[in-house]
């Protein structure tokens, strides 16, 4: 999870959604050996009920979720040729994809398969994919035990060569898929409004119309009432911290641990906000400090929360707990 | 309300840190398989299938129940995918129940799963958006002040939270589905278990675990035929309910929220409960932290407010006490996210049909008694509660 | 035989869209959901409290972040806290999880909201994600790649189609309904949209599997919903891509002069998770403003039309009763 910020007034940000090293996926014994077929350069297909091969296989029956493939006999080498079912011409196509120039998907159904697998074709020029037409894989000399050790398939019969591969490997049983989206994000006008604020080490809250309590940070619809809360309020840096809890376990983007956050109901708002609290040691933190944000000097300010450092105790005396008990 | 409705089957998975045996399909056959045999069915017997689990994020798997459908026997039925953050479990037990309760259907699968070790559930949780200001890590750093709170308004001695983890973990070994096994966990072991957000200890958190859970629910006529077949007697509904409310709302109480004692009230009323740690034998509570138990024992009624932690003092909801608390061991020892609320209502059902092997509550099989099975998520906002018992309502 | 008998009389008795947006204007998925469920509470004259049951559709991996659903929840007004549920697909099937509750007899009224930023995120790629996780996603074929192998396979087998589909426009935008049973439709709107049938199936997921020229689901759930039961003057269908009309409108059976997406479908806008929501909810306003007695409603999901759901709404009082027949 990564977010780089660029600049410009509307602050459209890059979200990117990927988990570090990919997901790794347990294959179970069906997609494991079907995997393991094509590490091996061979395309296998499993014999469901009723006669047919089904290819690629699933663990299940599609029509009847009867269990597949528990048997060796169950298991019928198909291909490695096949014919086109059907296919579509991807004129542009993207860098996650299994080739940079132009290509088709195709649905290919293998020589002694009853079913299609879905994969590209490298024809070279959309004129030369037809319904019907013959292909064949083109391996990938190293291959992993995935749907992409077939690097794509080729107009024709073959033959199909498969380069050598290892022997005496353990049957493959897991698959790492990465796994990568880009988002751009806006935070919207009331985002933007509250940054504003930061960037001046000003904190605004907004007022709904309605019931009146003051939100922070802020929104633009009261949760309660499901009207709008557009007045905005201009809110002092100082409240009382509420509850808080000692972080042990260290975090990206977070201060050395032991951290503490907490929340803090500043003076005039009615709902309490999660800080950090710092400059003090996590042992002296009490349930009822008063508190005051610490920014960043402003000659280094930016427009982002950031600016806001975190909240110190200002040694005022404790607030009692009545006062503040019920702004959790 | 509406028609009657049972849980005729009820299938669970062995949960582990990382079912590296199975594939995703595989992982939800498995209990589903297991739901079906406990109810003398096949797939070709269920109408209709409602798919329940966390955040797609999870498994990297977007509406998984597209891909899923044939390994649960989908094929020319109608499919649900319930989502509804950490409630999800339980909420999919009542969309379930919904479409029986409604008429709609017959016999219904439901199935909750998650299969997180294919990420990691830190991470996954973490994925918030670049607009926020939230400093949150893991769930632990979200609940930690509230526990905090709860400790200062209840005056709770330190030590209630500790009592909790080890009765849980005790209760997990006469479970054989549990993920966590600790034998000799005693309170000295969890006091020097590392304090992760004081004041919530490693050992007082739940595992990341994979799993999975599903249940057949069926109306009267399924229910009779399940017995007919099996010998087994099913679980009947005799209230449900789901309350929400806003997660950032001013007034609202994030310690004892209003949404849960809603929920429970109208569960009790429907299902005739006005003193729910006399009338129930037993209950199934969505425990993630331990200091939840407290907590939730005031927030569902069974302990006056600023009390919970003196029942869980007295005993009285460890195993061999008048209201056994998690007699699975709870989410505090298996946690596979999507499927906890799922697992807690599956366990109350399995402890009034007498299937809870085990880790039976003896006054749960009676065949009177009532057991809870309750589920929150997202901010302590999200609530799904059933109340079920072996006689008919 | 719709399967109908003993039903309670379901109605839509409001919706609402937003004015759907091709860029993103810097609105949250929030702030296109509140007005929307103003406009329907307001539409019909029914109290936030009056409501019994809610119900929405969206997904998470539209904007990147998971729970995209519970900051829409903080915009509906939910206090005193309510009854209300969510699903991880088109809020089609929150209106199915919302009229299911309706028939329990002890809730009489339902909100349904559906909403979803499709021009933040890059939907080929995420759409990708849906797809068999082993075999298929690797590859990232997409909606599009999925789109044209359907739209080549029903060619060859004869339909006038082009082969090579296009995306509907990236759109961000909202839906909500309500829905009501019998007495309290006919109190809060004039004209109620009666659902005289409702229905939905999935098929196999394998698109190599399945015959791509049929959309038998489609079929399935029409039969349930009796569709052919009488004639069809409006139809909304969840076409993002044309080629998908011609095959649905015969696995729907649907006379050659029903009118199909009148209101543009979802070529026109696609706020995916809403857009099957907005198919009732068109297919219900021509009924609402009289130029319709009987129409039909679509929503699908999954590659190639894997998953249907169709809905039949009547007019008139005889419609309302279909529960006590």
């Amino acid at each position: 999870m990564t977010t780089t910020r660029e600049q410009g007034s509307d602050e459209r940000v890059r979200h990117v959604l990927e988990f570090p090293g990919g997901y790794t996926r347990s294959t179970g014994p069906v997609i494991g050996r079907f995997l393991t077929g094509l590490r091996d350069g061979r395309l296998f297909g499993v014999r469901m009920p009723d006669g047919k091969v089904l290819v690629p296989p699933t663990e299940y029956d599609p029509r009847t979720a009867a269990v597949l493939g528990t048997a060796d006999d169950d298991w019928v080498e198909v291909g490695p040729a096949g014919t086109v079912t059907t296919w579509t011409w991807i004129a542009e196509p993207r860098a996650d994809h299994p080739l940079d120039r132009p290509f088709a998907w195709a649905l290919i159904q293998p020589d002694g398969a009853d079913t299609a697998l879905l994969h590209a074709v490298d024809a070279g020029e959309r004129e030369a994919m037809a319904t019907g037409m013959r292909v064949h894989p083109t391996w990938r000399a190293d291959r992993t035990g995935s749907i992409k050790d077939i690097a794509y398939f080729a107009p024709g019969d073959g033959p199909a060569e498969v380069p050598p591969s290892e022997t005496d490997l353990e049957p493959v049983s897991m698959l790492t898929v990465p796994s990568r989206l880009e988002y751009r994000l806006r935070g919207g006008t009331v985002w933007n409004r509250f940054i504003d604020g930061m960037a001046v080490g000003q904190i605004r809250g907004t007022r709904c119309s309605t019931c009146g309590k003051v939100y922070v940070p802020p929104r633009g619809v009261c949760p309660a009432d499901g009207l709008p809360a557009t007045e905005w309020v201009d809110l002092p840096d100082t409240g009382v911290l509420t509850t808080f809890a000692v972080n042990n376990v260290p975090a990206a983007g977070a201060p050395e641990v032991p951290f503490v956050c907490g929340y803090v109901l500043l003076d005039g708002a009615d709902i309490a906000m999660l800080v950090l609290i710092s400059d003090v040691s996590w042992q002296e933190v009490r349930l009822g400090t008063r508190v005051k944000a610490v920014w960043v000097p402003e000659e280094e300010r930016t427009r982002s929360v950031k600016n806001l450092k975190w909240f110190a105790p200002t040694g005022e005396p404790d607030v009692p707990f009545e006062r503040y008990e019920e702004y959790v | 309300m509406g028609n009657r409705c049972a849980v005729i089957g009820v299938g669970q998975t062995q949960y582990r840190a990382k079912r590296t045996d199975v594939s995703l399909a595989g992982l939800v056959r498995e209990a589903a398989l297991r739901a079906l045999d406990d109810a003398g069915l096949t797939f070709a017997d269920i109408d209709s299938v409602v798919l329940g689990k966390a955040p797609d994020m999870f498994e990297g798997v977007a509406t998984p129940e597209l891909y899923l459908a044939d390994a649960l026997g989908a094929a020319g039925k109608p499919m649900m995918r319930v989502h509804t953050a950490g409630s999800v479990g339980g909420s999919t037990a009542l969309v379930g129940a919904s479409q029986v309760q409604a008429g709609v259907h017959d016999r219904v699968l439901a199935v909750a799963f998650e299969k997180q070790s294919e990420s990691n559930a830190t991470w996954a949780l973490s994925t918030h958006s670049p607009f926020s200001a939230s400093l949150v890590v893991g769930a632990g750093g979200y609940f930690a002040p509230y526990i905090r709170a709860y400790i200062r308004r209840s005056g709770a001695p330190g030590n209630i939270g500790m009592m909790v983890a080890v009765k849980d973990r005790l209760n997990a070994l006469r479970n054989p589905y549990a993920h966590l096994k600790i034998p000799d966990i005693d309170l000295a072991m969890v006091e020097k278990s590392m304090m992760l957000w004081d004041p919530i200890r490693y050992l007082e958190t739940c595992p990341s675990s994979d799993g999975a859970v599903a249940m057949v629910l069926g109306s009267e006529r399924a229910a009779a035929a399940a017995t007919a077949v099996t010998g087994r007697r099913p679980a009947w509904v005799h209230g449900a309910a789901m309350r929400s409310e806003p997660m950032g709302m001013a007034g609202r109480d994030s310690v004892d929220p209003r949404a849960g004692r809603d929920c429970a009230a109208d569960v009790y009323r429907q299902a005739g409960v006005t003193e729910p740690r006399r009338q129930f034998a037993a209950a199934e509570t969505y425990v993630p932290f331990s200091w939840y138990e407290p907590m939730w024992l005031e927030n569902l009624g069974f302990a006056d407010k600023g009390a919970g932690w003196k029942l869980t003092e007295s005993g009285a909801t460890a195993f061999d006490g008048d209201i056994p608390w998690n007699p699975s061991g709870g989410v505090l020892s298996s946690n596979p996210i999507g499927a906890s609320g799922m697992i807690r209502f599956a366990e109350a059902a399995q402890q009034v049909r007498g299937q809870a092997g085990e880790h039976q509550v003896a006054a749960a099989a009676d065949g009177a008694g009532l057991a809870l099975g309750h589920a929150y998520g997202g901010g302590s906002q999200f609530f799904a509660m059933w109340a079920v018992g072996a006689a008919k309502p | 035989m719709t399967g109908f008998h003993g039903r309670r009389g379901v109605a839509v008795v409001a919706f609402a869209q937003s004015e759907h947006s091709f860029s993103d204007l810097g609105w949250t998925e929030a702030d296109l959901v509140m007005p929307l469920v103003n406009e329907v509470l307001a539409t019909t004259g029914l109290r936030r409290s009056e409501i019994g049951f809610t119900c929405s559709g969206s997904n998470d991996y539209l904007v990147g972040t998971p729970f995209s659903f519970v900051a829409a929840l903080d915009t509906i007004g939910a206090w005193p806290p309510i009854s209300e549920s969510h699903v991880e697909q088109d809020a089609a099937w929150a209106l199915y999880e919302a009229w299911v509750r309706i028939q329990h007899g002890d809730v009489d009224t339902a909100l349904v909201y559906g909403f979803g930023k499709g021009t933040v995120g890059d939907y080929a790629g995420i759409s990708s994600l849906s797809y068999d996780p082993y075999y298929i996603a690797p590859l990232m074929p997409g909606d599009i790649g999925m789109a044209g192998l359907q739209a080549r396979a029903l060619k060859d087998a004869g339909f006038d189609v082009d082969p090579d589909p296009t995306p509907p426009p990236a759109t961000d935008g909202a839906a909500a309904v309500i829905l009501a049973a019998a007495d309290v439709a006919r109190g809060v709107c004039p004209r109620p949209a009666w659902i005289t049938g409702l229905d939905h199936r999935i098929e196999p997921h394998s698109v190599g599997a399945r015959d791509l020229t049929r959309s038998a689901s489609t079929r399935q759930a029409a039969l349930r919903a009796g569709v052919s039961a009488g004639p069809v003057d409006f139809a909304e269908l969840h076409t993002r891509f044309e080629h998908e009309e011609p095959l649905l409108r015969r696995e729907l059976g649907l006379e050659e002069d029903t009118v199909v997406n009148a209101s543009g479908g979802p070529r026109k806008a696609d706020p995916i998770m809403a857009t099957g929501l907005i198919r009732i909810g068109e297919a219900a306003a021509r009924i609402h403003d009289g130029s319709a007695r009987r129409t039909v409603a679509h929503a699908t999901a999954g590659p190639c039309l894997q998953h249907n759901l169709v809905c039949v709404l009547e007019a008139g009082e005889e419609a309302g009763e279909a529960g006590e027949d």
